[in-house]
């Protein structure tokens, strides 16, 4: 037993050819965030702040697809959403529809604390932003030049991009759309256990390239993108349809708690057998501080370390 | 071929006092959209067809709380939300922030059947509904006398109501004058009443489908999200069973409580009726829910541990049973 956190920045076809410079500042950032949370857990702090802090920091990293970074909708606008759970107490915060807040996943943390709901979203979300008196930045802010590119590559193929899908560069087709022409996306997430045995979940989002203006994902769902229970805490990524269909957070838990099957054969399971192929992947720790981070798609970002010493910074 | 089953749902939590005569005018609602349910499963329509149609019914009447009767926003507005699960494939649509579509239960189907997402909410839902042709009037149309001085009280009291129907003219013995000692989330029962509505279907064929429609808490500041829109929470269905739940909304997310059912049926071996106590019991801490299912199997099972549900099940052997109380 012990401390153990993971993170991920996203699930998805990310080309096996990556360029240095585009692996480089992920990989940095990875750790960065990575350290972040590890100097957070020694210093005692409890899962809920540690998951929080370390998403605040992917939100604020402009390569992945959260706060700043998000990709774009079909009007070119930024619609960001984030949960955030508490194992010990299965308390939960969502929020959906941030246009102008920095770090959606502290406003999912404030729903949960500070108001008599769960999920507040898109204008009323806003309102309470305000209320709260949160940061909040015009959407110059999020947006960036590479998923402005995106959103015009998807509208020119008529497609809902769910990809990091490298801006094509030379034309050339980097990306392997699915049957449907759709591509996998990113999303950022961190789980931890702390030293006392709490388990915390967080997750946050731009959503998909070129989606439509108030779709929502898995992300900011309740035992879909999110879950934490005194068992495990898990954080998805990839398709968020097929991910809120399956409620794959949940299913993670639910096999550990109902079946016995320790961490590491759930993930997998839920992840191997019960999703579509390039669909989905997971970050998730248990109480007794272990660590699994499948994925189905060709490569997610993710990053774990644990108490005794291990840790992992990949793609 | 198997045989059919199906459960309706007006929300769990009723207030004891709650007069007779709205106990009657629930017990005939129900029973009208049970048979109608019971007409499509006799013409095989199939489980999704008939959990939409019967819960446009539920939404179309003013009684319950979702489509026209629904609870109010703290700005006096309404905005409602819905999800539909079909078994089979696991496929689903749900829909939040709605104001001026007549049936949200019908959009979440066609975000489930012609949109490539699985829930869109507030303007970009409207936006879907248009370019769909769904039906939509003003959002006036949803807002009732009742609910209007419903949500005055609330005010008043500066409580969330989950939903309460106060027949006209008892306005005056309503709320603090009626001691109660039952309560729902921090209230008393005769301020706290949800009347989300829902139906589970299995069809000959063994396929299973569930769907939630509601317009949520009294008073909710704008742009709050319930369960009832959350596949998992309170919308699930899946090979084995389909699932609708009403109550605390809260509660009923934080036990992600559809999906439960179908996870002790599917990992713990449970029965339905057994997985339904199960979940009940031991899933909701200190929550007030209720929730309706059905398995393949063609059987129909209910629980709840707050006081009363308003509900309605059947099954193609005969049985039939509409109620209120334990």
């Amino acid at each position: 037993m012990g401390w153990a956190i993971a993170l991920h920045g996203g699930a998805g076809d990310i080309p096996l050819s990556l360029p240095l410079e585009s692996r480089q500042p992920r990989e940095e950032a990875l750790r960065r965030c990575l350290q972040i949370g590890v100097e957070a857990l020694k210093a005692k702090k409890p899962s809920l702040d540690v998951v929080e802090l370390v998403v605040r920091e992917l939100e604020n990293i402009p390569q992945f697809n959260a706060g700043k970074g998000s990709v774009l909708t079909n009007k070119g606008t930024v619609e960001m959403e984030a949960s955030i759970m508490d194992g010990s107490t299965k308390n939960c915060g969502a929020v959906s529809g941030l246009k102008t807040v920095v770090n959606a996943v502290s406003l999912a943390r404030l729903v949960m604390e500070k108001t008599p709901h769960v999920y507040l979203a898109f204008d009323g979300a806003e309102e309470f932003a305000k209320e709260q008196g949160i940061e909040t930045a015009d959407s110059s802010h999020f947006i960036t030049a590479e998923n402005v590119e995106r959103l015009k590559q998807a509208n020119e193929a008529h497609r809902v991009q769910l990809d990091y899908t490298q801006p094509l560069q030379n034309g050339s087709k980097e990306e392997r759309p699915n049957a449907n022409g759709d591509v996998q996306l990113g999303t950022v997430g961190c789980v931890s256990v702390d030293s006392y045995g709490n388990l915390a979940a967080a997750t946050s989002t731009g959503g998909l390239v070129n989606k439509r203006v108030g779709r929502i994902g898995d992300s900011p769902i309740i035992g879909a993108g999110t879950y934490a229970s005194e068992l495990c805490a898990v954080s998805c990524t990839g398709k968020g349809e097929a991910i809120l269909c399956a409620t794959v957070a949940r299913d993670v838990a639910a096999m550990m708690e109902f079946k016995g099957v320790p961490l590491e054969e759930a993930a997998s399971y839920v992840i191997h057998e019960c999703m579509p192929k390039g669909t989905a992947g997971l970050v998730a720790v248990s109480a007794a501080g272990e660590v699994a981070m499948p994925y189905n798609t060709t490569g997610m970002f993710r990053a774990c370390a644990t108490e005794d010493g291990y840790s992992e910074v990949a793609i | 071929m198997g045989a059919w089953a199906i459960a309706v749902h007006g929300g769990a939590g009723v207030d004891p006092n709650l007069p007779l005569q709205r106990q009657e005018e629930a017990k005939q609602l129900l029973t009208r959209c049970l048979n109608l349910g019971i007409s499509a499963l006799n013409s095989n329509l199939s489980a999704i067809d008939v959990v939409e149609l019967v819960v446009r019914e539920l939404e179309t009447d003013p009684l319950f709380n979702s489509g026209r009767g629904s609870a109010l926003t703290e700005k006096g507005t309404v905005e409602m939300e819905a999800s539909i699960m079909d078994g089979p494939k696991r496929r689903c649509g749900a829909v939040s922030g709605l104001t001026t579509v007549k049936n949200p239960i019908s959009l979440a189907r066609l975000v489930m059947e012609k949109s490539p997402h699985s829930y869109l909410a507030f303007s970009g839902a409207e936006d879907f509904a248009r370019q769909q042709g769904v039906e939509v009037v003003d959002n006036e149309y949803f807002i009732t006398p009742e609910n209007v001085g419903m949500l005055k009280l609330a005010k008043e009291a500066n409580a969330i109501l989950f939903d309460y129907r106060i027949p006209n003219g008892c306005e005056t013995t309503c709320g603090a004058n009626v001691e109660s000692p039952l309560h729902m989330n921090g209230l008393p029962i005769s301020v706290y009443a949800p009347e989300t509505v829902g139906c589970v279907v299995v069809d000959r064929e063994g396929r299973c489908a569930a769907a939630t429609s509601t317009g949520g808490l009294m008073n909710k500041m704008t742009g709050r999200i319930g369960d009832s829109p959350l596949i998992g929470s309170g919308t699930y269905a899946c090979d084995l069973c389909g699932v609708s739940c009403t109550g605390e909304g809260e509660a009923i997310i934080r036990a992600t409580l559809a999906r439960e059912v179908a996870a002790v049926m599917e990992y713990k071996g449970l029965g339905l009726q057994e997985a339904v106590d199960f979940c009940i019991k031991t899933r909701l801490d200190d929550g007030k829910a209720g929730l309706i299912a059905v398995s393949k199997n063609g059987e129909v099972a209910y629980g709840f541990n707050c006081n009363g549900m308003f509900r309605g099940c059947a099954t193609e052997n005969g049985f039939m049973e509409v109620g209120i109380w334990e």
